[in-house]
């Protein structure tokens, strides 16, 4: 059909698809290793700091990931995902409380099921609603959305709570094998068993024929159109079916926090899932994952060193979106033909001389950051603080000195790294190529 | 015998515009059938009106008898009337071998199935291995449409047209912007594609248009000129004057 000049040679084709398994193994060798992982990971890190943390990724794998069956597979930006979460968590704490005074026998374990309903619910109403325009229109109506159930969670005191919120005990319901769920190590297993359930179920979704057609919709929803799909049906089914997830991660942050408050569905909350999807990276099943767990490592850590913390946070953002928009799982996808080469052993000392001056231009600006923040926000503290360990005080010049020569000979020399290593990269991913094609 | 498209009195206008004037054009079974015309004549809009694009201002039009005008484009498509697009129309980031599965799945009956394993559906990946060994896209099966050569993707757009085995086949300059050696290709491949078919075709290459076309439609500012076999409608005077003669000049 066509001239193909540069093309590969047809010996580099890969076998067509057989539609048989890939061996049991390959198919299912990462979820056992996952299933592993999940369970051995509270005897490696044990400290309750640890369990409580590792029990909020869990929720927000389930949460970013849900949120990208929209953007990363269906191409819907959304800006009020928060309400399906929230939602989600606070139909579930209504119900642990009505099943603790005196309702059906149900163990807590299988309380997620009434998140995941309310999810499914409101997603088909609000969906109705939202997916029949897509691109602005569809973000704007979910920024609506997001702005009209936040606004009425401060209003309707009965069921939300007002500013306090609705609180449980998730140790009043039936015990389930004897477990009661009070300690934190039970709570994890809990939060895990569904996270990997979830996961297992939503990368399933993405390898069916309403799967592939919400990728079609992504890519060029007027063609779908032309091949027998109503991509308005699409993006409808596509949006439910998220909100049933998102509304999991809301029932497991019920159980968890055993309370819901209106800040859980409100546009801080829906921007969280936006970052961690975006710096995961939306190219990707895993990527989500990698940027729940990830930012979700980053906003316990950070928010206990300094209260500056959601600051950096932005700066992550606008500096993922401008170096590496397709995410983390992005920039490690692209390593993947120069590992399989044996080629990775080129760059990495390129990369390595790129960390360092990008490092010292972070710490310029984390200093600046830290010091305007005594300056203004701590100004009764006075000038007398401490950055990474090393006492100075922030209104003498000479930390300014060093943060601005920090911050902008680290960024020049981190710009100039980076080209160096972006030549590097494209000289071993040549080597590459050129092998496979001289094979 | 009931025509595989009929289409009668049909009217488009935007705004004060007219773009389609009346236009009454009946194509029986298994038919190739070509609409020609200078530019601006009002072809694509045409094409945009009998695949649901657009929504006729008047007049009707039916598919094997039924009437169709006015409803959605994929209701029309599941009815079997399938195009291709003048301005290569395809899902960038899926590889091809998704790109022409995807095609499929709504005729083989999937629809929107989210309980079934897209690898096990050995009809559709028979069908797409097909479509692609017939548009000779095999080899790149892999690779993301995206990226492809522009003569490729415009294979693509034929193969994402014949996926869904529909009866009626609406393609719109197949041969736009190829090579003299690619045309021939994509001509034999158009012969081939719908033998079982019936086909409209808007074209510019006259060579092509008198190699595939049993019946030739002239469209002039938004009219039917003449509709006739290739000999007459080259004869015909008006269409000399009209289409033919500007081309020569």
């Amino acid at each position: 059909m066509s001239e193909r000049t540069g093309a590969a040679p047809a010996s580099a084709v890969p076998p067509l698809p057989t539609g048989r398994g890939a061996g049991f193994m390959a198919t299912f060798g990462p979820w056992i290793a996952a299933a592993v992982v999940l369970a051995v990971l509270p005897q490696v890190l044990s400290s309750g700091l640890a369990l409580s943390t590792l029990s909020l990724m869990g929720m927000m794998i389930i949460f970013a990931l849900s949120y990208n069956m929209l953007l990363g597979q269906t191409g819907l930006l959304s800006f009020g995902h928060a309400v399906f979460f929230g939602l989600g968590g606070f139909l579930t704490v209504h119900a642990m409380n009505a099943f603790a005074a005196d309702g059906p026998p149900l163990p807590l374990i299988a309380l997620p099921l009434v998140g995941a309903a309310a999810g499914l619910f409101f997603g088909i109403v609000f969906g109705a609603v939202s997916t029949r325009r897509a691109g602005t229109t569809f973000a704007m109506i979910t920024l609506g959305i997001g702005e009209l159930v936040s606004s009425s969670a401060l209003i309707l005191r009965h069921f939300f709570g007002g500013e306090e919120g609705v609180s449980t005990d998730r140790t009043g319901l039936a015990p389930f094998l004897g477990l009661t769920f009070g300690s934190q190590l039970q709570v994890y297993y809990l939060i895990a068993a569904w996270c990997f359930v979830s996961v297992a179920a939503m990368y399933a979704l993405t390898r069916t024929p309403f799967g592939r057609i919400c990728n079609a919709v992504r890519d060029n929803p007027h063609r779908v159109a032309f091949i027998g799909y109503d991509p308005q049906r699409v993006r409808f089914l596509s949006f439910s079916l998220s909100g049933l997830f998102a509304g999991i991660a809301g029932a497991l942050a019920a159980i968890n926090f055993e309370i819901m408050n209106a800040g859980q569905l409100g546009a801080t909350q829906s921007g969280t899932v936006i970052l961690m999807a975006f710096i995961g990276g939306i190219g990707s099943f895993g990527g989500p994952i990698i940027g729940a767990i990830l930012v979700t490592y980053l906003q316990v850590a950070l928010s206990d060193i300094t209260d500056a913390w959601q600051l950096y946070f932005g700066l992550l953002f606008i500096a993922m979106v401008m170096f590496a928009p397709d995410g983390i799982a992005g920039l490690l996808a692209r390593q993947q033909p120069l590992l399989r080469g044996r080629q990775l052993h080129r760059v990495l000392p390129a990369y390595a001389l790129a960390l360092v001056p990008g490092l010292a231009a972070v710490a310029g600006l984390s200093l600046a950051v830290e010091m305007t923040n005594r300056l203004t926000v701590h100004a009764g503290d006075g000038p007398a603080m401490s950055f990474l360990h090393v006492p100075l005080r922030a209104d003498a010049p000479v930390p300014w000195l060093v943060a601005v020569v920090l911050f902008a000979g680290g960024g020049w020399l981190f710009l100039r790294a980076g080209g160096v290593a972006r030549q590097a990269y494209d000289e071993a991913l040549a080597i590459v190529q050129g092998r496979g094609n001289a094979s | 015998m009931t025509p595989a498209l009929e289409i009668t009195d049909l009217r488009k206008s935007f705004g004060a515009m007219e773009i389609i004037r009346g236009v009454t054009l009946s194509i029986p079974a298994g038919e190739r059938h070509a609409v020609i015309g200078p530019n601006g004549a009002g072809k694509s809009t045409l094409f945009h009106l009998i695949s649901g694009h657009y929504r006729p201002s008047a007049g009707t039009i039916r598919l094997r008898g039924e009437a169709i005008s006015g409803m959605a484009p994929h209701l029309i498509n599941r009815r079997g009337l399938s195009r291709s697009f003048q301005i290569t129309n395809i899902f960038p980031r899926l590889s091809v071998w998704e790109n022409v599965r995807c095609a499929t799945l709504w005729a083989m009956g999937y629809r929107y199935a989210f309980w079934r394993n897209i690898e096990r559906l050995a009809d559709a990946r028979q069908r797409t291995e097909e479509i692609l060994t017939e548009i000779n896209l095999l080899d790149r099966w892999h690779v993301p449409a995206g990226v492809l050569s522009y003569a490729e993707q415009r294979a693509l757009e034929i193969g994402l047209s014949i996926a869904g085995n529909a009866e009626v086949l609406l393609l719109d300059e197949p041969t736009a912007g190829m090579s003299r050696a690619e045309t021939e290709r994509v001509v034999a491949l158009i012969r081939r594609v719908s033998e079982k078919r019936t086909l409209l075709m808007i074209e510019h290459d006259m060579g092509v248009v008198f190699d595939l076309a049993d019946r030739i439609s002239v469209l002039v500012y938004g009219e039917i000129l003449a509709s006739d076999t290739p000999e007459r409608v080259k004869a015909n005077p008006a269409v000399q004057q009209a289409y033919l003669g500007l081309e020569a000049s």
